[in-house]
This record gives structure tokens, sequence and C-alpha cells, in this order.
């Protein structure tokens, strides 16, 4: 069992284009939350009363955290360990 | 019978926020393929026709739209001519990343696609620029794409331009942008004409 921290993990630094491609997605989320603050009105979910269901359907701001937490969680990390990869193949 | 303002039928405004959603999609995809470069963006099979099948797509879309959501002839011939551009950029895209396509010519296809949708968007928008959100938002776009089709055109000089992937990732939001903001009938800087109807925030 291991209790110490494992101080070659901690020391290894993700380059500056993995950081980049793993902040879009949480960017793209963050900037729908702000736009659901600044505009609560475009969530109908708020205020349901009296809505259709096209109305209650579409809700830009959350269609804008959703792309951006299924691109973090689906398409990034993938790119990541593959850019990853690719920057240990140059190394060698 | 498909009836406006049924549930059959979702408001014109909200097929606006989809597409938007689907430029947004583009955008991130194309931003992390410009930083992490295209060879290793295609690394994964699935990854190298996300791209032009999200595009493809997008274009296969738009032919419902252009039936069931335009109200005039010079709607339906914009509205298809985006359809058929989006369908030949993507499925050039899905030709080339398939090995199908040699000839890195059919990436002109992209800037052809915005140019066309551009000069469609503007000839189709009858209204002027403050004539309502719409308009303007009409106006913007048409701008935007028209201009937006020199970055896919220095992308088939540079294809691994990080510059230039990026600029075009940042044309894909604005387009996202504009659309999200579109509402069917909407004051644009105060302005709104009363022809227009009776407005919604």
């Amino acid at each position: 069992m291991q209790i110490s921290t494992d101080l070659t993990r901690s020391a290894e630094r993700r380059s500056r284009r993995a950081l980049f491609v793993l902040s879009l997605g949480p960017l793209c989320a963050l900037a729908g939350v702000v736009w659901a603050l600044l505009q609560p009105y475009r969530i109908t979910l708020l205020h349901p009363y009296g809505q259709g269901f096209w109305w209650l359907l579409s809700e830009p701001p959350i269609y804008v955290v959703l792309v951006g937490l299924v691109f973090h969680w689906l398409v990034a990390p993938g790119v990541v360990e593959d850019l990853e990869e690719a920057e240990r193949e140059r190394q060698q | 019978m498909i009836v406006a303002d049924s549930i059959f039928m979702p408001p014109s405004e909200h097929v606006h926020w989809w597409f938007a959603t689907g430029f947004l999609i583009l955008a991130l995809c194309f931003a992390a393929r410009a930083v992490a470069g295209p060879e290793v963006w295609d690394r994964r099979p699935w990854r190298r026709y996300l791209f032009p099948g999200v595009l493809f797509a997008m274009g296969l879309l738009m032919f419902p739209v252009m039936v069931f959501f335009t109200n005039s002839a010079i709607h339906m011939v914009a509205h298809g001519s985006w359809a058929e551009a989006m369908m030949l950029a993507g499925g050039a895209q899905l030709g080339l990343a398939a090995g199908k396509l040699k000839s890195p010519l059919w990436n002109l296809t992209l800037a052809f696609a915005l140019f066309v949708g551009g000069v469609a968007i503007l000839v189709h928008e009858q209204n002027g620029w403050f004539y309502s959100r719409a308009a303007f938002g009409h106006h913007l776009l048409g701008w935007i794409a028209i201009g937006g089709a020199l970055i896919p055109l220095v992308l088939s000089v540079r294809p691994r331009s990080i510059a230039a992937g990026l600029c075009f990732a940042v044309l894909l939001v604005s387009v996202s942008t504009v659309l999200y903001a579109d509402r069917d009938t909407a004051p644009i800087f105060g302005h709104l004409s009363p022809e227009a109807g009776n407005p919604h925030r």
C-alpha cells in the first residue's frame, strides 16, 4: 500500500496545448452559465407555467452548457491522451 | 396536416438555436483540432469524421427547414442553397477523411459554402438592418459568412496553421452567437419596425 504522494505523477506537467483543449469544454459551459444568469428569461423551465412543449424543450443557455460538458467528457480526454502520446513520440 | 403554432411545428427561432448548437459543436471540435494538430486529431477514426459528419448532417437537416419553415420563394431558395452548400462541404470533407478524395482543392468547398451561404442570407433578407433583431442578425450573419470565407481559403493553403484554425473556430462561434440571439420578433438596439409585430424579450 502506498501512503506517500507519488512525486513523479505530481511532477508531470500538461502541455499548453493539452491545457487549452481541456479548458474548451469548461469555458463553453461557463459561458452558458453566465448567459443564464444574465438572461434568466431564456430558460423557460424557471417559469414553466403557460409554456408550450417547444418552449419547455428549447433552453439555449442549457444547450451551451451541455455542449461544453459533452465535449469535456467525451472528446477532450481522447484528444489530450493522443496529444501527450504524440509529444512523447517526438521526444524519443 | 402540419400547422404553424402546433406541437408538430417548433417556432422558427428554436430551429435557429438548434443550428446554433450545431455550429458551437463544430467550433469546439475545430478549435481542439487546430491546437492539437490535424495528425493528432485524426488518430482516432471517429474523430476524423466528427467535423464533416456534423456539417453534412446540418446540411441534411436544413432540407426539412426549407420545406416547413419558408413562406416565400426567395426564402426557400436561400434555405435550399445553405442545405446544398453545407452538404457539399461536409461531403467533400467526409471524402477527404475517408481517403476517397485526394485533392486538397476539395477543402475549398468550405470557403464556397460560406460565401454562397453569406450571399443567400443577404439576398433573402428583404428588410433593413434595424427592422428587427432577426433582420439585423441576417445582415450580420451574411457579412460574417462572406468575410469569413477567406479563413478556409487560408486553411486550404496552410492547413496546419494554428492561427487560421483558431480564427475558423472563432468564426463558427460568432455564427452560433448570432443564431442564438435570433428571436422571431424582437427589437435591436431599441429599434423595431411597427410592421414586425408584437415583440418578445
